[in-house]
């Protein structure tokens, strides 16, 4: 079919003013489509970073034991009606056999174990309310990005050191090197000295947050070997119900996805990625319906000529050959051309993680580049294969006279 | 080289249907015999190209038989038609129906190409052997676009020939043309015809190209009003 290769070639090439145009118009449909791509991703990559980005996809902890409907009284069994209990429950014993589970799970990129508890920091006549967090040392920036958010010393962390937030050591008129003792609900007390200070931009986690070794923590809240939640990262933020629910029916624990955490977050950004996908769609449509068209005027100016071949021996099917190979090569010259032109003006963008306020969220890597190149060629080829029938189906005499 | 080229039997064409049917061919029938050269004389309308058209294969007959090279042809199916069209008939038409983006000689080559699915290096030289014997080697890279009339009509004449067919069947070749150019066109046909052997049935209603024809078939209505030899 080299030669029908040929034939569509020529065709394009005798009105290079028509192709232009053809190419330029599936150019456009192909740099929206990426540029809406990569917005759309960007602009979810971004939520996602600023909101869920210091937190678990999946938290894994204890299920809740449970509750016992019927209750022996003087030697009858009564209906009782229970609430939930609110305090922390003893957390998961042997967490390091649940990490090396967790960690089989496919989809699972990072497992970090968390002890929670609460209490005050006090330094001075200054007492402020905090939530305790045991991290495993060299881990602590599993979940939470301290490494990326810390104003002062290190978020690497030592027996007896804490790390707090920028508001909390304003309040406490902490820096680093300073003491300061927390106490613990329970009434135990621990001397702890202030390893790092971060700034998250999140509220509770900048004022209201204490940060220590995990053997610091189990000692404070007295949980000796426990953990409150072992927390989860996932290589794709998306699967996390469905591996959530794989570890809950494996394991048995108290499995929750972000999702079911940040529920509106999750519509919201499903909402925009369906946004995404009509406007995606619509821009293939223009190409198909502008090069089926296009193609169409083309067979109808080419009726004599079409007639002339199917004389001269041509078939059918190469007729048909000829006009969809047409559409294709459209197809593939407008993908890369708009591939080439969105690279050349999404490049510029900086990345997703240095975007600032009023910036476009912009990610050439989510563009969809190769898919939206592919998509094209195909959309021409389907879009071609109309007038190409029509053109397959002439009859020669008609044509010829015509 | 002698022996039965063409057999047409009792064909009738009818256009459309009931009362606005039109009946074109109304029984036509015989038979032209290898290297002949047939002249196919009628009044524009008397069906000379409808006839035309269904002995190409281009279009199928009502009813009726024609056979070629003892094939029968109005039942085979439109691939087997196409492939014997290629490789038996060859065309000449009124206009010449060069195709504008591609040069004389691939203009010539089509036949070939098109039936192999690229340009063969054989096909090149038998098509600049073609146009060499039509006097045209020197616009070979021309584009049908920058050729004059005559010069089209050869090309288009070069490109029927090209898969060596035994049939050209040309539809008033030389009715667009000037007196001196249709003359030369004659001249070329009939040198074809005599030095290999190729089969003609020519269209026309002018008297001097049909006497240089060695047969006449006269159409007139849709029937033959009359058919005869000449002492060419």
């Amino acid at each position: 079919m080299l030669y029908g290769a040929k034939m569509a070639w020529r065709h394009l090439g005798s009105a290079p003013g028509q192709t232009a145009l053809l190419v330029a118009g599936v150019a456009a449909a192909v740099f929206i489509f990426i540029f809406m791509s990569a917005l759309i991703g960007g602009l979810a990559e971004l939520l996602v970073m600023r909101t869920l980005g210091n937190q678990a996809d999946v938290t894994v902890a204890a299920p809740d034991p449970p509750l016992p409907v019927l209750v022996p009284v003087q030697g009858r069994h009564v209906l009782a009606a229970r609430q939930a209990s609110t305090s922390p429950s003893l957390g998961l014993a042997a967490p390091r056999a649940w990490e090396a589970t967790l960690a089989a799970f496919p989809g699972v990129q990072v497992v970090a174990p968390k002890l929670l508890g609460s209490g005050v920091l006090i330094r001075g006549e200054v007492t402020r309310p905090v939530t305790l967090s045991g991290l495993e040392p060299g881990r602590e920036s599993a979940i939470i990005r301290f490494d990326r958010a810390m104003l002062a010393g290190t978020a690497a962390l030592a027996a007896g050191e804490v790390l707090i937030g920028e508001k909390l050591a304003r309040d406490l008129g902490l820096s680093v090197g300073r003491a300061v003792t927390f106490r613990a609900d329970n009434g135990n007390s621990v001397t702890l000295t202030v390893s790092g200070i971060f700034r998250l931009g999140l509220g509770q986690l900048d004022e209201a947050a204490a940060f220590v070794p995990m053997s610091t923590a189990q000692a404070v809240l007295e949980r000796p070997g426990r953990v409150s939640v072992i927390e989860l990262k996932l290589d794709d933020l998306y699967a996390a119900p469905a591996v959530a629910a794989r570890i809950a029916a494996s394991t048995g624990l108290d499995v929750t996805p972000w999702t079911e955490t940040n529920a509106q977050l999750f519509e919201a950004l499903r909402a925009q990625g369906n946004t995404g996908l009509i406007l995606k769609v619509f821009a293939m449509i223009t190409v198909v319906i502008g090069i089926a068209s296009a193609l169409m005027l083309t067979t109808f100016r080419r009726r004599g000529e079409i007639g002339i071949m199917r004389a001269f021996g041509a078939t059918r099917r190469f007729i048909l050959y000829v006009f969809v190979l047409e559409g294709a090569l459209i197809g593939l010259a407008g993908g890369l051309a708009g591939a080439l032109l969105a690279a050349a003006a999404l490049s510029p963008f900086p990345p997703i993680e240095e975007v600032q306020t009023g910036q476009l969220p912009v990610d050439l890597g989510q563009g969809s580049i190769g898919l939206a190149i592919w998509l094209t060629t195909l959309g021409a080829t389907l879009a071609a294969l109309l007038p190409a029938r029509a053109a397959a189906r002439l009859d020669p005499v008609e044509a010829i006279q015509q | 080289m002698s022996g039965l080229l063409l057999e047409v039997r009792e064909v009738h064409k009818v256009y459309g249907e009931g009362a606005t049917a039109t009946h074109v061919l109304k029984g036509v029938s015989f038979a032209i015999d290898r290297g002949e050269m047939v002249a196919l004389i009628g009044a524009s309308g008397s069906g000379k190209s409808t006839l035309l058209n269904i002995l190409g294969t281009l279009s199928r007959p009502t009813s009726g038989e024609v056979a070629m090279l003892g094939e029968d042809l109005t039942r085979a199916d439109d691939v087997t038609l196409t492939e014997f069209r290629n490789r038996h008939i060859g065309f000449v038409f009124q206009f010449h129906h060069l195709l504008p983006d591609f040069t004389a000689l691939e203009n010539v080559m089509f036949p070939s190409a098109v039936r192999a699915g690229r340009e063969r290096a054989q096909a090149r030289a038998r098509a600049a052997t073609l146009l060499a014997q039509v006097g045209l080697s020197e616009r070979a890279d021309f584009r049908a676009t920058q050729l004059s009339g005559g010069q089209k009509q050869r090309v288009a004449i070069a490109r029927a020939l090209m898969n060596e067919p035994e049939l050209i069947l040309a539809d008033e070749p030389t009715g667009n043309l000037d007196r001196q150019n249709a003359m030369q066109v004659m001249d070329l046909l009939e040198r074809i015809n005599r030095e290999s052997g190729t089969g003609f049935l020519i269209s026309t209603h002018d008297e001097q190209i049909a006497a240089r024809c060695s047969r006449r078939i006269v159409i007139s209505d849709g029937v033959i009003a009359a058919d005869r030899h000449s002492d060419r």
